[in-house]
């Protein structure tokens, strides 16, 4: 893996399951007594937030924490987006106190990979989402969940069946999980309305498809992106209602889905227009394991990153046996 | 004074004398007293012409002053310039079409023709005064609000009407605004694959298609600014075969780059209109060979550094190219056998200035014609360096590229006013 995390291309198929490997040993470490690792003491990770997201902060902020990090949270929210402090500043700002690694979440796309490649910051960096374009911590952990709930492709996903289902167009979340769930060997239904479809999607090696039905008995996955509202103004849609009818996860569609399936959401959910509250709060919603298992997946990528190590060196820091007691 | 051994485009090999700004001779073995250059075989051309040039001043001096991009200019062997409207204060009234023009004229290294704002402010809801700025002392004919569309049709039907009167001609920058609300790149696979906003084809097509058919309607004269995709080309080419009066222009940008290069989210890709793909490329070159498109033109856009030193939301549109045109138009369309020099000269000189009525720029090389000229190396490979070049910024998308042909001398009025790689400093008027 190279010193950032920008993009899911950055990791070879390999390297990706190395970090869902990792998850997985921290997360049994994490069940034993010890709950942080001194891995990156005297370490600093910056928190650069240029955009609100509570869930996806306090989440690296814990991973950091568990790993013995310190932690600083820089929220410089429409900072440079209105002129105030460029990008280029607030990097040489972090640069100068000293930052290891930098999270950033930015409304611009590509905002992580002009940190990375500018010059401005010697720094990791870990791109926490990027306007529309990636949030590759979310698809590692969308993986690791997967494996959780489906052992038989532990080590690999060919055969596996997911459906991602809402605004393709302007989620972050569906390029990395499609980029992920590719890599390692799912096949990939994309589900939207055509007006919520990249042009080009032909190119991505995806099915598309606009019948919700028709899919839904088919899939060992269904994922639900979060739908804002707004599009309807911009005539991505007619109406909410519209939307939530022909593609909304209502507990008619969760009935269609094969018994050993799951229900994924990246969070925050609108009830009642992508998902309905049965079908968030069913058995087969693995949307809290999700928020849990993002912690987990975003120590194992500040612990591959930062602390070089591979997972033997793991065992260094806290033996697997003295968990396996457990 | 002599300019010996000047290579032609037809390939022969000449002596020139020129006198009082005009070419009075030409022949073999010319021998005056006074200064004599030898042109050692190296190709002679008329001074290239620009029709669309930002030139920044007034109002944006920390980018480029009419002076800078004079120099840049005639450094990369253009004799004229055509100073786009989008300053601020906008060029759209009698006064700041002239202080252009004096501008120019006191750099003194090449002709700066003033474009005119079409509207107010660039507004695109009420005309500018067309008629005072082209009674002016800058006599404005071409009049854009280039950088915005005039997107009205009933406006743009009204601007291509009144300029009839004295044969002025309407450029327009073809982007429908709806269509590229928020536009950041080319829409296709790779703005699906990077999450940016798509500017598609169709939004410059779609004018493109109107205003020919405005064009047709009001028998004026329309021009098309900076072409960039298939269907644009396929649209001029239809129109001219019906005998409408439409002449396009394409940047030396759109002929070489794609829109591949916008994977690494470096601004200096980042233009208006967008980098296209390898197919628009093709079409591009194959309509300036045949003629559809009638000219190169630079858009020469300068910024400051800190216009693109950002995330590429923020950054600014534009790419500088006065310095590297003609050698990425050789690039492009010589070394790829698509043209051949004569065919350059003509888009890049001669079809230009005639558009504009330009009648001191783009002459033949003839007896009688104004000394405005370019002196070419054409074997010769150049390293683009963005930190060597006369212009005041630095964003060109060239840099450390290869680049086909030299400018080794540019002469405007029978005044040399660069010589290997110097601008020299004639005082202007």
């Amino acid at each position: 893996m190279d010193r950032h995390l920008l993009s899911i291309n950055d990791l070879t198929r390999a390297e990706a399951f190395g970090i869902l490997n990792t998850a997985h040993e921290l997360a049994i470490i994490s069940d034993g007594t010890l709950k942080k690792l001194p891995t990156l003491r005297g370490r600093t990770v910056v928190n650069l937030f240029f955009e609100d997201s509570t869930r996806t902060r306090i989440s690296f902020e814990s991973a950091a924490k568990r790993l013995s990090a310190d932690v600083i949270n820089f929220s410089a929210k429409g900072s440079s987006v209105s002129k105030g402090e460029s990008l280029k500043d607030t990097a040489q700002t972090l640069q100068a106190m000293g930052a290891d690694a930098v999270i950033i979440r930015h409304g611009a796309s590509g905002a992580a990979q002009r940190l990375a490649d500018s010059g401005w910051i010697q720094a990791s960096v870990i791109n926490a989402g990027d306007g529309t374009h990636e949030h590759p911590t979310q698809a590692l952990l969308d993986a690791y969940t997967i494996r959780n709930s489906f052992p038989e492709y532990t080590d690999s996903f060919e055969g596996l069946r997911v459906a991602i289902v809402g605004d393709i167009l302007h989620s972050r979340v569906a390029r990395s999980n499609v980029l992920l769930l590719k890599k390692l060997g799912a096949q990939v239904t994309l589900l939207a309305p055509p007006t919520l479809l990249p042009v080009g999607v032909d190119s991505w090696g995806v099915e598309t498809s606009y019948q919700f039905d028709e899919v839904i008995p088919k899939v060992d996955v269904v994922m639900m992106l979060r739908v804002q509202s707004e599009r309807m103004l911009d005539s991505f849609f007619p109406s909410e209602r519209e939307y939530s009818r022909s593609f909304g996860l209502d507990s008619r569609r969760l009935d269609l889905l094969p018994p050993r399936s799951i229900v994924m959401h990246p969070g925050p959910m609108n009830r009642g227009l992508e998902i309905s509250a049965e079908s968030a709060d069913s058995h087969k919603s693995v949307v809290l394991a999700q928020v849990a298992n993002g912690v987990l997946i975003r120590m194992a990528v500040l612990y591959q990153l930062l602390g070089g190590q591979t997972l033997g060196d793991i065992s260094s820091v806290q033996p697997i046996t003295q968990v396996a007691n457990k | 004074m002599i300019l010996k051994n000047a290579r032609l485009v037809d390939g022969s090999v000449v002596d020139l004398r020129i006198e009082n700004g005009v070419i009075a001779e030409i022949g073999t073995a010319l021998v005056k007293a006074g200064t004599l250059i030898d042109l050692e075989k190296n190709l002679l051309i008329p001074g290239l012409v620009d029709l669309h040039t930002h030139l920044r001043e007034p109002g944006r001096e920390d980018s480029e002053t009419v002076a800078t991009a004079s120099a840049a200019a005639v450094t990369g062997g253009y004799t004229a310039l055509s100073a786009m409207a989008n300053t601020f204060p906008v060029a759209d009234t009698a006064g700041v079409v002239e202080q252009v023009f004096r501008l120019g004229q006191e750099a003194g290294l090449c002709d700066v023709f003033p474009i005119g704002a079409v509207t107010q402010g660039l507004n695109g809801i009420a005309l500018a005064e067309l008629g005072a700025m082209a009674n002016s002392i800058a006599r404005v004919r071409m009049f854009s609000d280039d950088g915005k569309c005039v997107a009205d049709p009933l406006l743009m039907r009204r601007a291509l009407e009144y300029v009839k009167s004295f044969n002025g001609i309407i450029a327009q920058h073809a982007q429908d605004p709806r269509l590229t609300v928020n536009a950041q790149m080319n829409e296709g696979i790779v703005s699906g694959k990077l999450g940016l906003t798509g500017w598609p084809a169709v939004a410059e097509e779609a004018i493109i298609a109107r205003d020919i058919l405005l064009a047709e309607h009001v028998g004026s004269r329309l021009h098309i600014c900076h072409l960039t995709t298939a269907g644009g080309v396929e649209l001029v080419r239809a129109a001219k075969a019906r005998g409408i009066k439409v002449t396009a222009e394409v940047t030396p940008h759109h002929l070489l780059l794609t829109d591949e290069l916008v994977v690494g989210y470096d601004p200096v890709y980042k233009v208006n209109p967008p980098l296209r793909t390898a197919q628009d490329v093709e079409a591009l070159r194959t309509g300036l060979a045949d003629g559809t498109i009638d000219i190169v033109a630079t858009d020469h856009a300068p910024h400051p550094t800190e216009d693109k030193d950002c995330e590429w939301q923020v950054a600014a549109f534009g790419m500088l190219g006065l310095e590297t045109a003609l050698s990425v138009v050789v690039s492009a369309m010589i070394d790829t056998k698509m043209m051949d020099w004569a065919k350059l000269v003509d888009r890049m000189s001669i079809a230009p200035a005639k558009i504009a009525g330009y009648s001191a720029q783009g002459q033949r090389i003839a007896v009688g014609s104004a000394a405005n000229l370019a002196v070419i190396d054409t074997s010769a490979v150049w390293q683009v360096d963005r930190n060597r070049l006369a212009s005041k910024s630095r964003n060109t998308p060239f840099h450390q590229m290869n680049l086909s042909a030299v400018v080794k001398r540019t002469f405007f009025n029978g005044l040399q006013v660069f010589n290997d790689g110097e601008v020299l400093n004639r005082g202007g008027k």
